[in-house]
């Protein structure tokens, strides 16, 4: 922590100021740095101040969570400091006097404090105290956090990665390996769970252990449930979301891939292996257009198994012309789409290049972790009203109860409130978790787990949107989308039941009206009132789902106006909302 | 269902007296029921006794009344139905056209006299009284967090329990929770299985759901039974069988009956040949839509030119709708009868009638293709939202 000079001059003048209301306040406080403070009133002379201030700078970075409300105002923490006798940070440093608007802001909040009295340490039962400097320390916090996002993002943009595939093409023993090679797992744990697969006899499955962590995983050789972690490449921080490859398990890997920005396709280059995970039953197409109708534009194509074909080009170029072929048809743009040669079990071109000699006599592109590294972090919509899609619910320690998602738009802070839909409750953040760290604030983009206090933990479930409680998202049975269809057997007709995919819902739904068939790529209306919906057609159709689903428009959020429909086993349509009836 | 008494005569007016033995005859009585009819039955009727004194007493008096029907009520899940009606009869308790209320009761014969007895309705007496066809079936569907439990006889298809519990995700570093979950979530299937399943009367349970929570459950569920030495489950354990679903909702129910290793173990279920049926309709909705119809205009339309071979009706059509209307969808069945075409009454309550009555509630397949009826139908027809 570097202190300029400035501010320790600035300091001292403030503290002068505040000394003689600072007494007050200071038989209120219930601090745990009690040490400090007897000298404080005793002594006057500025040894034992200069002292104590030199002890604070140096003392641990440990935050109350009563601090995090007033922690809100950055600015004035200088004063703050003072005030409560701890020490805060928030993880990064803020130039406070960096600009002049900043420093009288500073002033001016300082003046304010010594006039509200029992101003003492703890946030909790002064609400008028934070809620006077509050609103003007919001509206500077939004700036903050849109200064304090570039800055982040000067530093290491968020990537969110999904990797999909067909079961058993690798993905879990290529991430697992991958991240062996980052060091993010140790030797020791390497180890053990070599040791135990081949005692479980699926010793092969060494690596997708990393990433498989439930029994039933292990036992039966698959991943049930995308796994999901974090590891950081030269110019990025990935958070990485393994998916399973079972048909299925396509519901998980659906909640999966909605909060992803990219994704790695594996497909296994062995003999006969590709084309079964290619044909019509295979899952390496369906996850593909799965991906692309959420959303994802950028896509790295992992040819894994390249040491069962010995590395061969050929094999290589085979694989990637009838991938191109099928992904161009898809919409994935062909400079957006890359191919690497791996192998996920003996660790080649993964995180380094390779050195097999066969391979680099006739490929010189990246290893799949440059690759990573050279995606394009996509824009996130930090000035749209927060919303959070919930993906999981669990009670943690402590009061209250923890919800994991994604926030699709805006940013949150501690001590915020948010209303939660379809239930429509309100609750208060009482912590935010990105990476097993703690945060103040977060963004869109960023995976979190949010600590809420102030509600039944029954009443979330999968599913719910958390949203600013002044803009909150709309709930419906009823709305209007315009889908693509895919290659179906079945024609789609009026009454037709299908699962309704949305973020991380899904819903059982029925299609009430098929009220137009548009044209592909013209979009006009080319039959008013079909009989039946089959391949290949755009349609416009009603659904209406038997419980209520909070939706937004395509038209205002990209990334929560899509949807997928899906029908015994298969994904048969995907779509975006266009209107919400009711 | 018991056939005591039948008298129609040549007008098709006349009477009829069965007496109902199970739940699911209390379904048909209620698909036959019209408004109009007149029902005789043994009922309880509360009656004002004015002593000689003046005071005033109520009693519960067990009667026979007949009544003109004017509302019918069913209740699914509990399988009783009650009307109500005018009496129309001179009785002791009860003045001429005050107003009852029957709940009809199992194993008591009741006469249900109508002024038409039409092809449907007798069809359904014969049906209900076919002794044949008892097979019950009952079904888990699941997946993991939610499960229904469905009870499926030839006509109905009960939803008796669901269970809905949200199971945390594993995620890095713990799997606890998820484990912790998963046991509560079958702990609870395992409680509604056993509190809901006469395993006298049902044949055979299925299991079914997606990726391997079927076979996790039963090894949860016949580990818990020796465990708590449960004798019920332990000599049922020949009639469990694993399918496999693509998802936990009520309507996968339709995919485990069309599976073939159950239609050859429950070899013609009503609810078996039902769903064949629909699943027929929409492969040739698929390859010839020329000759799949659906719709009330048009099968009308491809009934007139002699072309129907299959008509596919929901029984809601037939059920309490007024007599014009009631009137032509008979129609429309005796005349694919009479052309020698087969008629299928589906269950509204069965999964395939569900989506057969979001489908307009008709559909036939044709021997020939009709060139398109539908653009003219759509131009007469009006917008609607």
């Amino acid at each position: 922590m570097s202190f300029s000079l400035a501010n320790i001059s600035i300091l001292t003048l403030i503290l002068v100021h505040a000394q003689k209301s600072l007494d007050v306040s200071n038989h209120s406080g219930k601090k745990t740095n009690g040490k400090t403070f007897s000298p404080w009133r005793k002594c006057e002379s500025w040894r034992p101040l200069f002292a104590f201030l030199c002890l604070l700078f140096f003392s641990a970075k440990s935050r109350d969570a009563s601090h995090n409300k007033l922690d809100s105002e950055v600015l004035p923490k200088v004063a703050r400091m003072t005030v409560s006798g701890k020490r805060q940070t928030m993880g990064f440093d803020v130039p406070s006097t960096g600009e002049n608007g900043v420093v009288v802001t500073a002033t001016e909040a300082a003046s304010k404090r010594p006039e509200t009295p029992s101003k003492g340490s703890n946030g909790d039962e002064p609400m008028t105290g934070p809620t006077l400097s509050r609103s003007s320390g919001k509206a500077r916090q939004a700036i903050n956090i849109k200064a304090e996002l570039e800055k982040r993002q000067g530093g290491k943009p968020l990537l969110n990665l999904v990797v999909i595939g067909h079961v058993d093409a690798g993905k879990s023993t290529l991430m697992g390996h991958l991240l062996y090679l980052l060091g993010n797992v140790n030797k020791r744990t390497m180890h053990k769970y070599e040791q135990e697969s081949k005692k479980a006899g699926k010793a092969s499955f060494a690596y997708a252990w990393v990433l498989d962590e439930t029994g039933e995983e292990r036992d039966r050789g698959v991943t049930m449930d995308v796994g999901m972690t974090k590891f950081e490449t030269n110019s990025k921080v990935v958070t990485l979301m393994d998916a399973p490859g079972h048909k299925d398990f396509i519901p998980n890997m659906i909640t999966g891939a909605a909060q992803a920005d990219v994704a790695v396709l594996v497909v296994d280059a062995s003999r006969g292996e590709f084309e079964a995970g290619f044909e019509a039953g295979g899952q390496t197409r369906e996850h593909a257009l799965l991906v692309r109708s959420l959303g994802v534009t950028q896509l790295a194509v992992a040819v894994n198994k390249m040491d069962q074909v010995n590395w061969q080009q050929e094999r290589f170029q085979e694989i990637i012309s009838k991938l191109g072929h099928f992904l161009k048809q898809a919409g994935f743009k062909e400079s957006d789409v890359f191919y690497i040669p791996t192998s996920g079990l003996s660790g080649e071109n993964l995180a380094t290049r390779s050195s097999v000699s066969q391979l680099t006599s006739w490929y010189s592109g990246p290893s799949l972790l440059e690759q990573i590294d050279a995606f394009k972090a996509p824009q996130r919509s930090v000035d749209k009203p927060f919303r959070l899609c919930v993906s999981d619910v669990f009670k943690d320690q402590g009061s209250g109860f923890c919800v994991t998602g994604k926030i699709e738009a805006g940013y949150i802070q501690t001590g915020d409130k948010i209303l939660a839909m379809p239930p429509n409750e309100t609750c208060t953040v009482k912590g935010i978790t990105l990476h097993d760290e703690a945060l103040d604030w977060a963004a869109a983009g960023d995976h979190v787990s949010l600590t809420l206090t102030g509600m039944d933990i029954i009443k979330i479930n999968m599913g719910c949107v958390f949203c600013d409680p002044k803009e909150p998202i709309r709930v419906c049975t009823r709305f209007r989308a315009r889908v693509l269809i895919f290659n179906i057997e079945i024609p789609i007709t009026q009454g037709f039941p299908v699962l309704l995919h949305y973020q991380t819902v899904s819903e059982p739904a029925t299609i009430r009206k098929l009220i137009s068939v548009l044209h592909k790529s013209s979009g006009e209306v080319l039959k008013k009132k079909p009989k039946c919906l089959s391949k290949g057609m755009n349609a416009i159709v009603e659904i209406q789902t038997q419980r209520p689903v909070s939706l937004e428009l395509y038209k205002d959020y990209k990334e929560l106006g899509r949807f997928m429909l899906r029908y015994v086993g298969s994904t048969i349509a995907a779509g975006v909302v266009t209107e919400i009836k009711e | 269902m018991k056939l005591l008494h039948k008298d129609i005569e040549k007008d098709n007016a006349g009477q009829v007296t069965l007496v109902p033995e199970e739940a699911e005859d209390m379904w048909h009585t209620y698909n036959l029921l019209q408004v109009g009819d007149s029902l005789r039955a043994s009922t309880i009727r509360k009656v004002q006794t004015e002593s000689p004194t003046g005071s005033v007493g109520s009693s519960r008096v067990r009667t026979t009344l007949t009544l003109c029907v004017e509302t019918i009520d069913f209740d699914t899940q509990a399988c009783q139905l009650r009307v109500k009606g005018t009496n129309i009869e001179e009785n002791q308790y009860v003045k001429m056209g005050a107003y009852h209320t029957i709940e009809l009761e199992l194993n008591r014969k009741f006469t249900l006299a109508k002024k038409n007895w039409d092809s449907v309705v007798l069809d359904r007496i014969d049906q209900a009284c076919d002794p044949t066809q008892r097979a019950d079936v009952a079904a888990v569907v699941m997946q993991e967090g939610l499960a229904n439990l469905v009870l499926v006889t030839p006509a109905m298809t009960l939803l008796r329990a669901k269970v809905e519990v949200t199971i945390p995700r594993k995620r890095k570093g713990s799997c606890t929770q998820h484990d912790k979950g998963l046991e509560k979530f079958y702990e609870a299937v395992m409680q509604a299985i056993l509190r809901h399943i006469n395993f006298d009367v049902v044949k055979c349970i299925l299991v079914a759901s997606p990726g391997y929570v079927k076979d996790q459950f039963t090894t949860y569920l016949f580990n818990e039974a020796v465990r708590q030495d449960n004798k019920i489950l332990q000599e049922n354990r020949p009639k469990f069988m694993l399918v496999h679903s693509s998802s936990g909702h009520k309507y996968s129910l339709k995919e485990v009956l069309s599976d073939p290793t159950v239609t050859n173990r429950l070899s013609d279920t009503k609810a078996a040949g039902e769903v064949k049926a629909l699943e027929d309709f929409y492969k040739m909705l698929q390859h010839e839509p020329d000759r799949a119809f659906y719709g009330l205009a048009h099968v009308e339309k491809a009934a007139e030119a002699l072309a129907v071979d299959t008509l596919l009706v929901s029984d809601k059509l037939f059920r309490h709708q007024d007599i014009p209307t009631r009137s032509r969808y008979v129609r429309l069945v005796d005349n694919v009868r009479d052309n020698g075409g087969t008629v299928r009454i589906f269950s509204s309550l069965h999964v395939s009638g569900e989506q057969l009555t979001q489908l307009s509630g008709v559909a036939a397949i044709l021997r020939f293709p009709i060139a398109d009826l539908s653009d003219a139908e759509d131009n007469s027809s009006s917008d609607e939202d």
